[in-house]
């Protein structure tokens, strides 16, 4: 049979290992841009030392034929070296930190406390009127929790993105 | 910029001005011509130019057309085009030309200006964020902020820019960094760290496509620019397996030249302004095989008309080319030329025997869709009778080969330029050279000199319409300065009669702005800049005119008064089926069944 395409929408984390040079990162920002392709989170960091490398994890999502081309049109970019679907290659990990801050004071205050402690996020900072959390996990996990200190007096977020790697031996 | 590889500049070897350093990297990568205009930023370039005799330059009169010039050198010769111009202006007037070169995968190496380091980021005199500008308009741009940068920076450039998919590639070099002392470094021996794109067609991919297309019954080849790219080898690969499988073939407008027009298997050009053969062979096959081609929407119009129920192969340098419009089922990634060869040995390797009663049967079809003569049209005769803009072109075509001598053509941008496409007929690569991924009206002028640059003896034309010509008109200066004979043809039609022709067909005929008031006299004009003119409104003179053109040694317009309501047919007007063209007037019935959707499926 032809092919025919797939309108269905599907996610993607995507890992870019690049060349650590200037532009580099307005190279990946403005192709998303200039093609209309969503960004839902996007990291960037060095890594490989002493190689000069970085890497991008990048979570989109469109048809299979979009993110085809995303990682095609990655893929060409000169300083990338090379480009990884971890969502299609199998069982990986993918994992952000939260900073988020809730203000207030009795009650609220108590049952905030007790839900970060469920949800394993730690206390970074305190004073009688306020709490920062600091929470690692997956998107959804976080999203979680920030939905629950909602009406508890969260008053400000702040998360990394997400850092992804494959589970097991393989690597990018 | 990375760290530097461990490269070598011997120790013995004195350091040299930055500028200096750069003519060198220039010399080692063959270089022998630059195009370019000069200010302040490179003026320490233009000082190590003005001490040299390898590399010659070419003083163009706007930044735009000294790209559209390399442009035209590059793809008539098969080399990277170069351009050098200063910063902030001069940049940006470049920036045109470069994202014509990038759609049309063209290998440019452009050397902007840039203030001094420190001053970078300042808003100072003439700066431009000239990197940021052209991160999208180039395939691939760099800012060289150390000395020891500059030879390597060069070399990388030009490797990027004619590897994979050719491409213009930008390098902004700030003024501290020219004067100051650099050292050398020669062309590097390991490859690129991270950009090595496949050239080695996959034999697995390759043996499936044999299979697929011996099997074919309906088969057809549609290539693309991408053929004339990858050299003069992959055109002849290419012919090499059309006639041996005996099958049809369409080109692009880039890809015109790739296999020869004369030959009975070729149905002309696809697409908007394409044959009815080419369209409907396209619509009908069921097996496609196409090559160096981008499946662009004035190709395939309504995409999910396009073709329907065809198997697809698609063969291509850059994979992002492939599954971007259309879907395929076999995806080669490969140079075209390599991916032919691959594919001429397989096929000879292979006893299956093709479907030759389905291919007789395939071609009769064909042959009744040919007979429509779709480009068909009446030139009326006798003192007075208006020109058709086909009847020039075609008078153009024959008057000029029988000159005997090696002809290039290029074009701007209008319905003289699909005219040109239509009826010029190319049976070599490399000797079209027109604005297609961009349609830039004001290409074709400066394109021209370049191509003449390049092939001094050449008879070079540039087929015109009076809107274009006047975007770069300017360049009839650097034709005069370097003794340019460019011919330049006007098919005269005093509208910008593409943009006409979309009002008269989709806008109820509310000409709005469309008129070309107040031209200029194109005799006196040419005359101004020490060239040739003549006009000329009577067909019966038309030969004599072109005649004169032809032997002229000087640049020379001719401006060829035409019939200004001719419409460029056929036509696929946007967002239809390869299967609902539109014909010439009173020509729609002598096509019986070309708008029927069954004659075209079967
Ligand atoms: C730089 C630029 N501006 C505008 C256009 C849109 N455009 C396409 S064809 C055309 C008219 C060209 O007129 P002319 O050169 O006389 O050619 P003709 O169609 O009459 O043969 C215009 C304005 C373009 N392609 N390029
Ligand atoms: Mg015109």
């Amino acid at each position: 049979m032809p092919a025919t395409p797939d309108s269905a929408q599907r996610s993607a984390t995507i890992s870019v290992l690049v060349e650590n040079e200037a532009g580099v990162l307005a190279r990946v920002v403005g192709l998303f841009s200039g093609r209309g392709y969503n960004i839902e989170s996007l990291t960037v960091a060095a890594v490989e030392d002493g190689r000069n490398r970085s890497r991008i994890n990048i979570v989109t999502s469109g048809t299979a034929m979009v993110i085809e081309q995303i990682k095609a049109q990655l893929d060409r970019l000169v300083p990338v070296h090379r480009v990884a679907d971890l969502t299609q290659q199998g069982p990986h990990l993918a994992r952000e930190m939260a900073l988020i801050k809730v203000v207030g004071r009795g009650n609220d205050r108590a049952e905030a406390l007790r839900l970060a402690d469920a949800f394993r996020a730690r206390v970074v900072d305190a004073t009688v009127e306020s709490f920062v959390f600091e929470m690692t996990g997956s998107s959804d996990k976080l999203d979680a929790f920030v939905e629950l200190m909602r009406p508890l007096g969260l008053a400000e977020i702040s998360r990394t993105g997400v850092a992804a790697l494959a589970r097991g031996t393989r690597t990018i | 910029m990375s760290e530097p590889a461990p490269a070598a500049p011997s120790v013995t070897e004195a350091l040299q001005p930055g500028a200096e350093v750069l003519l060198r990297a220039l010399k080692d990568q063959g270089v022998d011509v630059i195009f370019g205009y000069p200010g302040g930023a490179v003026l320490p370039i233009y000082d190590a130019i003005f001490r040299q005799n390898a590399i010659r330059h070419i003083l163009v009169r706007h930044e735009q057309a000294a790209v559209h010039a390399a442009e035209g050198y590059a793809r008539s010769t098969g080399r990277v085009g170069v351009v050098l111009v200063t910063s902030g202006p001069g940049a940006t007037n470049a920036v045109t030309g470069l994202v014509d070169a990038l759609m049309d995968s063209i290998p440019i190496v452009c050397l902007t200006g840039q203030v001094p380091t420190h001053l970078i980021g300042n808003d100072a005199f003439q700066e431009a964020d000239t990197t940021g500008i052209t991160r999208p308009a180039t395939k691939h741009n760099y800012l060289v902020k150390r000395p020891q940068d500059v030879a390597r920076t060069v070399h990388e450039a030009f490797y990027v820019a004619r590897s994979g998919r050719p491409g213009p590639v930008l390098i902004d070099l700030p003024k501290d960094i020219l004067i100051g002392p650099a050292p050398y470094a020669p062309p590097a021996e390991t490859p690129h760290r991270s950009y090595r794109p496949q050239r080695e067609p996959d034999p697995a991919a390759i043996a499936r496509a044999v299979a697929l297309l011996k099997s074919a019954r309906r088969p057809i080849v549609y290539a693309g620019g991408g053929v004339i790219n990858a050299g003069p080898e992959a055109g002849a690969a290419l012919a090499e397996f059309v006639r041996r499988a005996g099958i049809p073939i369409t080109n692009t407008l880039m890809g015109l030249g790739s296999f020869p027009a004369s030959d009975p298997l070729f149905l002309g050009m696809l697409g908007m302004h394409g044959t009815v053969e080419a369209n409907l062979a396209m619509h009908g096959c069921d097996v496609m095989l196409a090559v160096g081609a981008r499946f662009d929407d004035r190709v395939t119009g309504r995409l999910d008309a396009f073709s329907p129920g065809s198997h697809k192969i698609h063969i291509d340098i850059d994979p992002s080319s492939i599954n971007k419009n259309v879907p395929v089922e076999l995806a080669i990634v490969a140079d075209a030329g390599q991916a032919l060869a691959a594919l001429n040995a397989a096929w000879r390797a292979d006893a299956t025997k093709q479907d030759r009663a389905a291919l007789a049967a395939w071609w009769e079809r064909i042959e009744a869709w040919r007979a429509t003569k779709c480009l068909a049209y009446s030139q009326a005769r006798g003192a007075g009778a208006l020109i058709k803009p086909q009847y020039a072109i075609e008078r153009l075509r024959d008057l000029s080969a029988a000159s005997g001598r090696e002809c290039f053509f290029t074009t701007e941008v209008g319905q003289h330029q699909m005219w040109a496409a239509q009826f010029l007929h190319f049976d070599r690569p490399n000797h079209w050279m027109t604005s297609g991924g961009l349609g830039t009206m004001g290409y074709g002028l400066p394109a021209a000199m370049g191509v003449q640059i390049a092939h001094p003896d050449a008879l070079v034309i540039d087929v015109a319409g009076e809107a274009s010509i006047l975007m770069n008109i300017q360049e009839l200066g650097t034709l005069a300065q370097y003794h340019l004979p460019v011919k330049v043809f006007i098919l005269n039609n005093e509208y910008m009669g593409m943009v006409r022709q979309w009002q008269e067909l989709l806008h109820g005929g509310r000409y709005a702005e469309s008129y070309s008031a107040a031209l200029p006299d194109f005799t006196k004009l040419a005359e101004s800049f020490h060239g040739t003119g003549m006009r000329v409104t009577d067909v019966e003179r038309l030969d004599e005119a072109i005649g004169a053109m032809i032997a002229s040694d000087k640049p020379f317009i001719l401006d060829v008064a035409v019939d200004p309501a001719e419409n460029c047919f056929p036509m696929i007007p946007s967002g239809a089926a390869h299967n609902q063209m539109i014909l010439g007037p009173g020509r729609q019935e002598a096509a019986p069944g070309v708008s029927d959707e069954g004659l075209a499926l079967v």
